[in-house]
């Protein structure tokens, strides 16, 4: 264990020093991998964690960066903070109504549950005008927050950058801690045995509904950081191609740690982008497909417990 | 609203569609509820029965039934290959380890067919003798082209479920779902099953692709836009039954349908609404599958 925090520690200390020494695509880069390592890690706190697969989890990150948009005003730069907690609310609220409709399956009905409500918030966005249909819509200005002796703009790249490490980190660490209180005991339990769970006296119910809730305000919050990043959203965010792309992080980086989340997330988003990067690779990367598929077989077939499962064998 | 033959054509156009759905679903219900492996390739197989009809009209001389024949046994014979090299191992692993993987064989699959077909959208001929269509009324006519696919799959259906319900090799095969090592231990080689029983599956994904080709064009994504829907049809059956994926195709095929003439808007919610409400109601699916 204490290994592990050693690495946490020096990993930590390399991303906070790397727009000292990496190039502006490498901090780029480095952003957008901290957002969906953000994703993943509220999605582990469902799939990993409480034991629930869920393939709509796309949805509430698209609703996050939906409101940030929307919400935002027109030419001047939105509040911070407002925004932020917006995005959060109403991913909550939604996973709040999805969490208690479809808590009542399991299984892989659960997993096509979840599914159906994300594919209604997909089309409600590609075919209404509500957020400009399926082309989607322009962030003009990104937040910024302005109080006294706080000036927090996220037009400024390096302060996007510090904004979204200092949230991973904190949902990292948030997460960690609550693992290993009594709601993340509980939670474990459930995901080993719901029916004992039950027998102990737990209402399995609402421990799985604060989960969900909590998980889809935290994807909300990747959605308000990655609205922020691209400063333009559309319905795609919210199509199941993301919600898969999620749940294949943590498949890939191992199910049963929230490390493995962070570790999915960074290795499936830089394989992507080394192998179909064509500086690196020349004409080898027009097939990105074809080497990003056998890369995962081969992971499949060395690596059966994900990536994080290495260290343990 | 509308007059009688065009609700007597849309009912048609409903029908075929939840049949062409229903060889597609039936594939996957019997990987997914029979072997348990969740086969994100479907939607591939679906895109290659495409493809092949699309290359092998023209290398076997535009025979239509020739190149059904030949793409089936091709689709069959890749599906046999799959399951050994790539699936196999995979059954006493997590679930979630398929889905990886499946999807992993998805990228190759678009991959290959970018190499080798290329990008392009492609049309497949009608064949002359299914090429004219029939009156219905004094309006309206329906192509003759679409009433055969819709008689092919009827009766893939109707063989379908003889065999897995009523002969057996479907016994065995059903016996095989519900407890893998029991069958072994009873002598039957449940390797070589469930082999066959993924390339049966393969083969009627392909075939869907295959009929659908003339009626579609033959286009890149094809596979994954099938691919969500025909898990949605198999969940609102309930996992592993026949009849269930029947029935549930047919309901999605008339939501679908219906949706897109009554709600043009917003026609692509319907079926996701009806899978909503039915796994609310009824979270084993229609159609408990018979065990």
């Amino acid at each position: 264990m204490s290994k592990h925090r050693l690495v946490d520690a020096l990993l930590f200390a390399a991303l906070a020093s790397l727009p000292l020494w990496a190039s502006g695509y490498v901090q780029d880069l480095a952003t957008k991998v901290m957002i969906l390592a953000l994703f993943a890690l509220s999605l582990q706190l469902l799939v990993g964690v409480t034991g629930l697969v869920s393939l709509g989890h796309a949805a509430f990150l698209g609703i996050g960066a939906y409101v940030t948009v929307l919400f935002s005003p027109a030419n001047e730069a939105g509040n911070l903070l407002a925004l932020m907690l917006a995005s959060c609310v109403a991913a909550g609220a939604y996973a709040l109504l999805v969490g208690v409709l479809s808590l009542r399956t399991q299984g892989v009905y659960f997993i096509m549950v979840t599914l159906a409500f994300a594919q209604m918030a997909y089309f409600v966005f590609h075919d209404t005008q509500l957020g400009g249909g399926s082309d989607g819509i322009y962030l003009n200005v990104r937040p910024a927050l302005q109080m006294p002796g706080v000036m927090l703009d996220l037009e400024n790249k390096l302060t996007l950058y510090g904004g979204v490490l200092i949230v991973l980190l904190t949902a990292y660490l948030g997460l960690g801690v609550l693992l290993r209180s009594r709601f993340g005991a509980a939670l474990q339990g459930i995901r080993v045995n719901e029916q004992r769970m039950r027998a102990a006296g737990f209402n399995t119910f609402s421990y799985k509904l604060a989960a969900f809730v909590l998980a889809g305000a935290l994807a909300g919050l990747a959605g308000f950081l990655l609205a922020s990043k691209d400063a333009v959203v559309n319905p795609e965010l919210l199509a199941w191609h993301e919600s898969g792309a999620v749940l294949l992080m943590l498949i890939l980086g191992g199910l049963h740690s929230l490390r493995g989340a962070l570790v999915g997330a960074t290795a499936f988003t830089l394989l992507k982008e080394l192998l179909s990067s064509e500086a690196l690779l020349g004409s080898v990367a027009a097939h990105w497909q074809l080497t990003l598929g056998l890369s995962v077989i081969a992971c499949v077939v060395f690596m059966p417990r994900g990536i994080m499962g290495l260290s343990k064998t | 609203m509308m007059d009688l033959p065009t609700f007597l054509v849309q009912c048609l156009n409903a029908v075929q569609y939840g049949l062409l759905l229903f060889l597609l679903a039936s594939g996957l219900t019997m990987i997914f509820g029979i072997m348990g492996v969740i086969n994100l390739a479907h939607g591939s197989f679906y895109m290659i029965g495409a493809y092949l009809a699309f290359v092998l009209t023209p290398l076997l001389g535009g025979s239509y039934v020739l190149t059904l024949f030949v793409g089936t046994l091709l689709a069959m014979a890749l599906g046999y290959v799959l399951e050994w090299l790539f699936v196999s191992f995979l059954y006493e692993r997590d679930h979630l380890q398929q889905v990886l993987m499946t999807w992993a064989l998805i990228l190759v699959f678009e991959d290959l067919r970018s190499t080798w077909v290329g990008n392009d959208v492609h049309g497949v001929p009608t064949p002359d003798w299914l090429a004219g269509s029939v009156q219905l009324g004094s309006l309206m006519s329906y192509p003759v082209y679409r009433l055969f696919a819709s008689g092919v799959c009827i009766v893939l259906a109707t063989l379908l479920y003889w065999t897995v319900n009523r002969t057996r090799l479907g016994m065995m095969v059903r016996a095989g779902a519900s407890n893998r090592d029991m069958v072994r231990g009873l002598g039957l080689n449940i390797d070589l099953l469930y082999r066959w029983v993924f390339a049966v599956g393969v083969a009627l994904a392909a075939l869907a692709g295959m009929i659908a080709a003339p009626m579609s064009s033959v286009y890149p994504g094809m596979g994954s836009s099938v691919l969500i829907i025909c898990f949605v049809v198999v969940v609102i059956g309930g996992i592993g039954s026949i009849t269930g994926a029947l029935l549930s195709s047919m309901l999605v095929g008339i939501v679908d349908t219906f949706g897109k003439v009554f709600f043009a808007q917003y026609s692509g919610v319907g079926v996701y609404l009806l899978m909503a409400l039915v796994l609310i109601f009824r979270p084993q699916g229609l159609v408990a599958a018979r065990r």
